[in-house]
């Protein structure tokens, strides 16, 4: 019994906080409340439930060996310490998403996100990342795709590969959209993202030639040349000449990242891929860190209202009501299918002991929810005025400060003009308006919380394009790293009907798998960019929706093992949060799909501007029949893609039923583990 | 350790290994074994990065 006293000292402060957190109406609440609610809740879920999941459902055995001490290469098997690999993985699930996800879902104010992030990491996300650990970690560290076909048949692991391609695609497009909308007329941004091309390539070329594998001492020297790429930034943007030569249109920003995605993902990746990550892998962590401490610091209120009146879905930053689209807006932090394909990929090959998967596991998970929670905390301490100025749609509030402030006063949110080009001027950018896309928002939000700690409001601009840069360094290196990814995975797909495809190491089949998918994500990104609704507002539910699902689809693979375990009376684990998210993305698919709202379904919004073009009306924000025409494709585009991830969801659902009965009617288990060794282990 | 957490492992576990348990067979040199996990870690097919 003492050994659970201080658990449950934490219980009850949780409890305390979350209901702080969840009573206060009409009084600002600090920040650290949610901050303790979170901690408190993660501390007690990974006491009692991973550790339950562990000894109970999985049964995790310290002494069987695992594939680092079975197959130790020093290479791709390696047994590493769980400090090191914590990290390690961190790095590799935490990226532009759980920071981008809370920003948006602000607009409902603090307290549902709040919510969903707390119970969706500890019922769903963190038990998705551990079980498909779990199961990689006994299967050789195999990947999710393999993983479905050994276990589930050689056509669901097809469709699932085929489905994980597409879901690449939109993320890509996405990522790259945030980029867009945070660097599009904004010199100092520019100027300091695009100088850190040169400079990983002088990184590139030190760790290659002068001082091979010095990572260490190369990333310093990084870090020196991206601080004085802000403070130069300042004057880049104030020169006549450079300034305007840094400033670029949205459109004129997406193709250059379609050629930057095309050209980065052929080059070595020495040259500039590798020397990138390891200057956003220690900058992410280090800003994370300090984010943490200066939230604890600050101490700030939050300003946001606790429940806005857009919970019914007339929201303007993104459409649709709190169920199911707050489900899918926030998705990493909350729960991520992305994160299976890092839990069977490099991580399991580097797990020392099974006795270290839950700190990895659903740890590092609890982790990234941290890193949400203090997204939505960063959001919610900026004046809600300043918050929907910066995330509505130029169509709905205009572009200029009065008719800005005009328009979000009329929401309820007062605001003056001034505020608006103040807030402009000291962050050193020359709009905050309709900035959407989350990052600028949240580059805001850290300028303010650094500046209350170092430099007081003379650094705020500093701290500004810090954090815009601190986004933008690790989505480029997702979209690189993500271009290659996919290249490989469609090259895998075409090669089922054309084998000469598989041939990674020939140059023709690279060169095109490489360019149909940056195409792709370029498709969908020049979609987003020329959207009049910002793009957000079309492509994060998409991207949502698509993550939630394979998130449903690894949990699908999870129930599927536990069932051929012969552990099907601990398939509750699984089963509820499968049920929960496929619940959010069909009704969610479903609705983006017929619904008559023209807001939220894109066959209502295809037929509306098919029905005006049919009698030679141009609608807004077209303006020519061309732009009409445009606007129902890429309506009709999208909604094909929903209907295909709603089609490889279902299929995988059967798949996952047909093994569960199959496994049920078998005496034994059928799970094709690597055994454990013949001695017990007892 | 910073270093594992961008791929790239002990080299002096890595040397130790090919000698205890491959012994005769080549071993990179440090040079060699910090290109060849770089290639691993970026080339592509490890999923990339997530969101």
């Amino acid at each position: 019994m003492t050994r659970h006293i201080a658990w449950i000292l934490i219980a009850i402060t949780g409890a305390v906080a979350l209901a702080v957190v969840a009573m206060s109406r009409d009084e600002a609440i600090n920040a650290l409340w949610i901050v303790v609610a979170a901690v408190s809740s993660f501390l007690v879920a990974y006491r009692y439930y991973a550790l339950y999941i562990a000894r109970t459902v999985m049964r995790l055995d310290p002494l069987r060996p695992t594939p680092a001490m079975r197959r130790a290469d020093g290479l791709d098997y390696v047994a590493t310490d769980r400090v090191v690999l914590f990290g390690h993985h961190f790095a590799a699930i935490a990226g532009a998403g759980p920071l981008v996800g809370p920003v948006l879902a602000a607009q409902m104010g603090y307290l549902p996100g709040t919510i969903w992030i707390i119970a969706g990491v500890v019922l769903a996300g963190a038990v998705q990342d551990f079980m498909v650990l779990f199961i990689s970690m006994r299967r050789d560290g195999k990947s999710l795709g393999e993983l479905i076909r050994m276990e589930m048949g050689q056509v669901a692991g097809t469709i699932a590969l085929f489905g994980a391609f597409m879901i690449m695609v939109i993320i890509l497009a996405v990522l790259a959209l945030i980029v867009v909308k945070a660097l599009a007329e904004s010199p100092w941004g520019m100027f300091t993202v695009a100088a850190t091309v040169p400079l990983a390539m002088l990184m590139g070329a030190y760790t290659r030639w002068i001082r091979p594998g010095r990572i260490g001492e190369v990333s310093l020297l990084g870090l020196v040349g991206l601080l004085a790429a802000i403070v130069y930034g300042q004057s880049v943007a104030l020169s006549p000449v450079w300034g305007p030569a840094f400033t670029f249109t949205p459109v004129q920003l997406c193709w250059i990242l379609i050629g930057y995605g095309a050209v980065a993902s052929v080059l070595p990746v020495w040259l500039l891929l590798a020397p990138r990550d390891y200057l956003s892998t220690f900058l992410k962590i280090g800003a994370i860190a300090a984010l943490a401490i200066g939230i604890v610091i600050m101490a700030p209120p939050l300003k946001m209202h606790a429940v806005t009146q857009f919970v019914n879905g007339n929201g303007p930053v993104w459409s649709g009501g709190l169920f199911p689209f707050l489900f899918i807006t926030i998705a990493c932090g909350a729960v991520s299918g992305f994160h299976a394909l890092i839990a069977s990929g490099t991580t399991p090959k580097l797990i020392a002991s099974e006795a270290d998967a839950p700190i990895i596991g659903y740890g590092a998970m609890l982790m990234e929810a941290f890193v949400a929670i203090m997204a939505l905390v960063g959001a919610s301490i900026l004046d809600p005025g300043v918050y929907f100025t910066m995330n509505s749609p130029a169509a709905v509030i205009g572009t200029d400060a009065s008719s800005a402030a005009a328009a979000v006063t009329a929401m309820g949110f007062p605001i003056t003009p001034d505020l608006i080009t103040q807030t402009a001027k000291d962050v050193g950018e020359h709009t905050i308006i309709s900035r959407t896309g989350g990052a600028p928002t949240l580059a805001v939000a850290m300028a303010e919380i650094f500046s209350h700690v170092v430099g007081g409001s003379a650094m705020k601009a500093f701290w500004y394009h810090f954090a815009i840069l601190f986004e933008a360094l690790f989505i480029l290196t997702a979209v690189d790293a993500g271009t290659r990814a996919g290249r490989f995975m469609l090259q895998d797909l075409i090669a089922l009907a054309v084998p000469a495809f598989k041939e990674t190491k020939s140059i023709g089949p690279s060169l095109v798998a490489t360019g149909l998918t940056v195409a792709a994500w370029g498709f969908f990104l020049y979609q987003g960019v020329t959207d009049p609704l910002g793009g957000v507002n079309t492509l994060w539910p998409v991207f949502g929706i698509s993550n939630q699902m394979l998130a449903a689809i690894a949990l699908m693979l999870a129930t599927a093992v536990l069932f051929r375990m012969k552990q099907d009376r601990y398939a509750w684990v699984t089963t509820i949060p499968t049920a929960w998210l496929l619940i959010c993305t069909l009704s969610a698919g479903l609705l983006k799909l017929i619904s008559t709202d023209v807001k939220v379904g894109f066959l209502a919004h295809a037929a509306k501007f098919s029905a005006a073009a049919e009698q030679g009306t141009v609608l807004a924000p077209a303006k020519s029949m061309a732009e009409m025409r445009q606007i129902i494709f890429n309506d009709r585009v999208d909604a094909g893609l929903v209907a295909i991830f709603l089609a490889v969801v279902l299929s995988l659902l059967f798949f996952t039923i047909r093994t569960c009965i199959a496994a049920r009617r078998t005496d034994g288990p059928t799970a094709r583990e690597i055994p454990a060794p013949l001695v017990p282990a007892e | 350790m910073a270093r594992m957490m961008v791929g790239v492992p002990d080299y002096d576990s890595y040397a130790l290994h090919m000698r205890t348990h491959h012994p005769g067979q080549p071993v990179m040199t440090r040079t060699q074994f910090f290109r060849d996990r770089q290639e691993a870690r970026y080339g592509g097919k490890n999923g990339g990065k997530c969101c």
